[in-house]
């Protein structure tokens, strides 16, 4: 058994893989100690080989894991799992978002990340649907119920947060904000898509691809382009970073 | 660690008018940075120590040595830009110095004056000198200011407030005129030059001084033609750390060092010993200079294991690709052949520049890299806009390519970490 570890800025995931094939997976809060999460979680596993990606890489390398693979590529290798032919990617992290543009054969040709804050990324989807009051899972649904077109403007957090403020000062129904928050995260990916190139299907992967609002917007942004999205979106670089210890 | 230590001189330093309480708090940080990013370095060239000591005395034998040339009524010159016709000070026997400016420390003293969206390098040098904290700037008779950036160019205006600063009009096209404009600015530096030493510039004198600066273009040129071979006989770091000494050691001497260096690094290449193994990613940085302790990028990339072979940049091959004929006799014909030379300096200001993209190409070729990294400060405009051409030339040629946007903040080093991993990724394969 190969198993891959992604130590994310706000969770730790673990995908097992073996005979081709991703036989478990384990999803945590990142915590205070990362290093003694991941080490709790690989307990339940008993692996030949440990690869990790994400922010912890380094650390996880240094301690338990036999190499490390940076996330654009774990992605690359996990995406093409489910979906063989694919050629774009795109990932929404908990403090980064990428779009990843692949050759026929599965190799990064070019990528792309935000810039070094939080805009566009989900720890800015996390800020802005508590503002609202909304859980995660209560957000992309609501934004859904709007019909309206209301727009933020302002990518940084921390104004964009003040904006939604004053949005609901004003009366703005709540599903509406919620709308233009997830608008202004899919015009950001739009414009990373359009450096990058995309072909006619994207993954979608990370966490964020549950949000059904958010893959509705990016798939209407984009008209005539596929979104999919595997079943657990949210493991996508761990599974990519276990493929990778398969191969060695 | 190894120990490691910036030299302290703190009488120099109250001679100087700076602030010597905090200048002593930004030395001791100097050198735990050093010594944590150069000397941890494996298979180091033994010729490295001279540039250690270079900078163990960079806030104090080298400042000295400033101080005293100016007591035998030396003119002592501080500098910004390759763009400095570095000749004339030599001869009229004075001192270029290139400036401080690659350091987040002083950019909170520059925002209390200046706009907050500039460039970090503009910011950097002018909080130095409005901290005083840096002893070069103290040092100077006047700083060279010129007009290769809007930030630069009215910047100077309020820097001279603090220091006498005198600018030059950097032209911004190749045409007949534009030459002929800086031909001009030349003449007017000389004179400025010789009435600061009270001196007149002879014909040897200028003889003598493009000789010395050739020599110290030709030693760089041989270091950067040694780090072709694979494996490369020296790291990036430690070959940026010398491209940043060049501009403030004296020149002779500095030549010979390099060139004893190089000695040892042609043994290295005949016996096939490197920094890394053969089959480690070889890199290019092409862009905006860095200018000393901006080790930034350079100790991301070499800490993945990689190599940074060449730096197209003006701490880099912009600084001295080209050289100044020396057979010309007369001081009409010397000025005319060291303005060509500074001509075709292939700066970002100037518009068209089809001669970089040709150029970075061409360096690629001859540094045997395997990609790209297009390094560009915050609000270089110049820079920024010219990576468009760089990115597109780089595509149709088929070169892996990064290009990446920073300051001197190591908020985003978490970040630049997993793209630069991510592209050597992509060079491996």
């Amino acid at each position: 058994m190969y198993v891959g570890i992604d130590l994310g800025s706000r969770t730790v995931k673990i995908a097992a893989w073996q005979d081709g094939e991703l036989i478990g997976h384990q999803i945590r809060e990142s915590s205070f100690d990362p290093h003694k999460q991941s080490l709790e979680m690989l307990a339940g596993f008993d692996p030949v080989r440990v690869v990790a990606t994400g922010y912890g890489r380094h650390l996880a390398h240094k301690h338990f894991a036999h190499e490390m693979i940076t996330e654009i590529k774990a992605h690359a290798l996990g995406a093409r799992h489910y979906f063989p032919d694919c050629r774009t990617i795109v990932d929404i992290g908990g403090q980064d978002s990428k779009v990843i543009s692949l050759d026929e054969a599965g190799r990064v040709t070019n990528f792309q990340m935000n810039d070094k804050c939080a805009a566009g990324t989900g720890r800015f989807l996390e800020i802005m649907a508590a503002t609202l009051g909304y859980s995660l899972d209560e957000f992309g649904p609501a934004a859904l119920g709007s019909a309206a077109e209301a727009s933020i403007n302002s990518m940084c957090t921390v104004f964009a947060e003040s904006e939604v403020i004053s949005m609901k000062n004003r009366g703005v129904p709540p599903q509406d904000i919620a709308m233009a928050v997830h608008l202004s995260v899919v015009s950001r990916l739009v414009g990373m898509l359009n450096r990058v190139g995309y072909g006619e299907c994207i993954v979608f992967s990370g966490g964020v691809a549950r949000n059904p609002c958010m893959v509705k917007m990016l798939a209407m942004k984009l008209d005539g382009v596929r979104v999919v999205s595997p079943a657990h979106p949210d493991i996508v670089g761990a599974l990519g970073a276990a493929i990778q210890a398969g191969r060695n | 660690m190894v120990e490691f230590e910036v030299k302290a001189y703190p009488e120099l330093w109250q001679e100087l008018d700076m602030d010597v309480e905090r200048f002593d708090k930004a030395r001791q940080m100097l050198g735990n940075a050093y010594a944590a990013m150069y000397l941890s370095q494996r298979n180091r060239p033994g010729k490295m120590a001279y540039f250690d000591t270079m900078i163990a005395e960079i806030h104090g034998g080298r400042v000295q040595e400033l101080v005293d040339a100016k007591k035998e009524g030396r003119p002592v010159v501080g500098t910004f830009c390759v763009y400095i016709p570095e000749e004339v000070v030599v001869a009229a026997n004075g001192i270029c110095v290139g400036l401080c400016g690659g350091s987040q420390g002083s950019i909170p003293d520059a925002e209390k004056i200046l706009p907050r969206n500039i460039c970090p390098m503009v910011k950097s040098a002018f909080g130095f000198k409005a901290g005083r904290i840096c002893p070069y700037f103290q040092a100077v008779d006047f700083v060279y200011g010129e007009t290769t950036c809007d930030a630069k160019k009215k910047t100077w205006e309020i820097l001279d407030r603090l220091v006498p600063t005198y600018v030059m009009e950097i032209p911004q096209m190749k045409n007949k005129r534009d030459k002929a404009l800086w031909l001009e600015e030349v003449k007017d530096f000389k004179a400025k030059v010789e009435e600061v030493s009270g001196k007149k510039i002879s014909e040897d004198d200028l003889a003598r001084a493009i000789k010395v600066i050739n020599g110290k273009r030709l030693a760089l040129q041989r270091l950067t033609r040694l780090r072709s071979h694979n494996p490369a006989p020296i790291s990036g770091k430690d070959a940026l750390l010398i491209e940043q000494i060049a501009f403030y050691d004296e020149p002779v001497r500095f030549a010979e060092k390099v060139n004893e260096l190089c000695d040892e690094l042609d043994d290295r290449v005949k016996s096939g010993h490197g920094v890394l193994p053969a089959d480690a990613p070889r890199v290019m940085v092409s862009g905006t200079p860095m200018a000393l302790p901006n080790w930034k990028l350079h100790h991301i990339v070499e800490s993945a294991e990689a190599v940074i072979v060449n730096e197209e940049s003006c701490i880099g091959t912009r600084y001295f690709k080209d050289l100044i004929d020396e057979d010309r006799k007369s001081m009409a014909e010397q000025l005319d052949v060291l303005t060509d030379r500074y001509m075709r300096i292939d700066c970002s200001c100037f518009t068209p520049n089809n001669e970089r993209i040709d150029q970075v190409i061409k360096e690629y070729r001859q540094s045997g890299a395997q990609g790209i990294i297009h390094y560009s400060l915050q609000f270089c405009h110049t820079y920024n806009i010219e990576e468009i051409r760089i990115k597109e030339a780089c595509q149709q040629e088929g070169i892996p390519y990064l290009s990446i946007e920073t300051d001197y903040s190591p908020e985003d080093v978490g970040q630049l970490q997993t793209r630069v991993e991510a592209f050597l990724e992509q060079i491996r394969g």
